[in-house]
């Protein structure tokens, strides 16, 4: 039978079908064997990874060990070399895939906020759903104060962001992200860059968008935060991921040497 | 001391001459408001074109810079000269039939439309990648992300050496009394050279003075109150 013929009596019948490319990955997120060079040095030198929908994936490891590149690659921030990287079945590092399509699933947080310092905080959240998604501004508007109002900042939208301390501006912009209605968050040291008194402000607002089921996947060097919230945590050493277990495995008993040494200048240094 | 007041602000040319000479003056008004609102327009396309990242569009940016530094390079005199002279024998369509006033714009859109690319540029460079990255992230697109973030921003720091280039710009206006427009400077050496007395030009020159200042403090204002609007601590 030639379904090509169906198809007119399924629009016929206001049925709208979607093309979709083949789903070329079973997992949620998947990265297969990834590579990431800046010039000569190799940032990341063979990433495998797999998250579920759900899940809370940490990412720990000295600076410089890739975190951030890793999290850059996958919203296609920056380009990889070799490997693969999939979302939701979609493969990210196709250079035919619409990268701006693909990005509105993902929210991404980073470590100095990057607030549009021109823009009110009202602006800040619904630009994108205004100029991305199509909503008016009204909508928009009323998406964002309902965030806003749900994470107690309502009063403060029409400031602008340096009027803000560092932990409002981060959940300001954890709320950007969240206009978007993303499928995935990935946040890049999200409190390194706060006084240690703003911290759990922020960590709270993360906790419970974890208790809420969404998928996440995080660079910290909070370890006990990741302790507590991550399904999953994985040690990256030298642009690859050396060891990943269940947070209690990983910080009590952990298999490789080097993330020994890594938790032992860690606890030494008073953040576990 | 009586002889230098004579050959420069003698009372009796001073006020003679001005009808004449504000005249010209507004021709010069005219024309620098005409150009400076063209210059901002071609200036931003070129910086545009100049900042264009994708490969197809390589050529676009080649052009661009050529061109900035081919008209940075040339004394805007000279451009004067060879578009209000050149451009009507030269049988260029449309611009050909040009009136003179409207040649000198075009001369002199071209020349500082060169000069504000750059600053232009200079303040898009200015604008942290992070922002960029902020905004792509979000799923905005290359030229949306341009629109309302990156350039706002831009354009906002570079508002003094934007006006610095205008006050250029207004005096270059003078150039074009070369070519037979009756501006100020033109109306100011008729009569210097009728009565054989300079003021008519030292008037001309206060004229251009009282028009700058003013203009400098409103900008230092209008930045001032920007800032304040979004740093100042609650």
């Amino acid at each position: 039978m030639n379904t090509r013929e169906k198809r007119p009596i399924i629009e016929a019948a206001g049925v709208h079908v979607e093309e979709r490319p083949p789903r070329r990955s079973t997992h949620f997120l998947e990265l297969v064997d990834v590579h990431k060079r800046y010039g000569e040095t190799e940032v990341l030198t063979g990433i495998d990874l797999a998250v579920e929908e759900h899940q809370v994936v940490c990412l720990i490891g000295a600076s410089g060990s890739g975190k951030s590149t890793l999290l850059r690659c996958i919203n296609a921030l920056e380009s990889i070399e070799a490997g693969a990287i999939y979302l939701d079945g979609v493969e990210v590092s196709d250079p035919d895939t619409d990268v701006n399509l693909l990005r509105r699933s993902l929210g991404i947080v980073f470590q100095s906020f990057n607030l549009f310092p021109h823009m009110t905080v009202l602006r800040n959240i619904t630009l994108a759903p205004r100029k991305v998604l199509g909503l008016s501004r009204a909508e928009a508007e009323e998406r964002a104060h309902t965030l806003l109002a749900r994470i107690g900042l309502d009063d403060k939208a029409d400031e602008y962001p340096d009027r803000l301390s560092g932990g409002q501006q981060q959940r300001v912009a954890i709320v950007r992200a969240l206009a978007m209605q993303p499928k995935l968050m990935l946040l890049d040291e999200v409190t390194s860059a706060l006084d240690p008194e703003l911290v759990a402000e922020v960590l709270g607002m993360i906790r419970e968008l974890a208790v809420e089921g969404m998928t996440m996947l995080l660079a910290t060097h909070e370890m006990s935060f990741a302790r507590e919230v991550g399904d999953r945590v994985c040690f990256l050493d030298a642009g690859a991921i050396l060891e990943q277990g269940p947070p209690e495995k990983m910080f009590t008993d952990p298999d490789h040497p080097r993330t020994r040494a890594f938790l032992k200048r860690i606890i030494e240094s008073g953040r576990l | 001391m009586r002889q230098f007041f004579d050959t420069y602000l003698s009372w009796e040319h001073l006020s003679g001459s001005f009808p004449a000479v504000w005249r010209g003056f507004r021709i010069n008004l005219t024309l620098m408001v005409v150009s400076e609102i063209f210059v901002l327009v071609w200036a931003m396309v070129l910086a545009l074109a100049r900042g264009a990242s994708t490969r197809v569009l390589q050529p676009v940016r080649w052009v661009a810079i050529a061109y900035i530094d081919l008209f940075r390079g040339i004394p805007a005199l000279l451009v004067v000269y060879l578009v209000v002279f050149g451009i009507p024998i030269a049988g260029v369509p449309w611009v050909s039939d040009w009136s003179l006033f409207q040649l000198a714009a075009l001369a002199l859109t071209v020349t500082y439309g060169a000069y504000v690319a750059e600053v232009y540029r200079a303040g898009i460079d200015s604008v942290h990648r992070s922002q960029t990255s902020a905004a792509r992230s979000l799923g905005l697109s290359h030229s949306s992300t341009m629109r309302f973030v990156v350039l706002p921003q831009a354009v906002r720091r570079v508002i003094p050496p934007l006006l610095n280039d205008f006050i250029a710009l207004q005096k270059d206006t003078a150039f074009v009394g070369v070519v037979g427009v009756l501006e100020g400077f033109r109306r100011a050496q008729i009569y210097s050279g009728t009565h054989f007395n300079l003021s008519s030009v030292t008037g001309l020159a206060l004229l251009f003075v009282v028009l700058t200042i003013p203009m400098t403090r409103f900008t230092d204002y209008l930045l001032k109150r920007d800032q304040e609007r979004m740093r100042a601590s609650a």
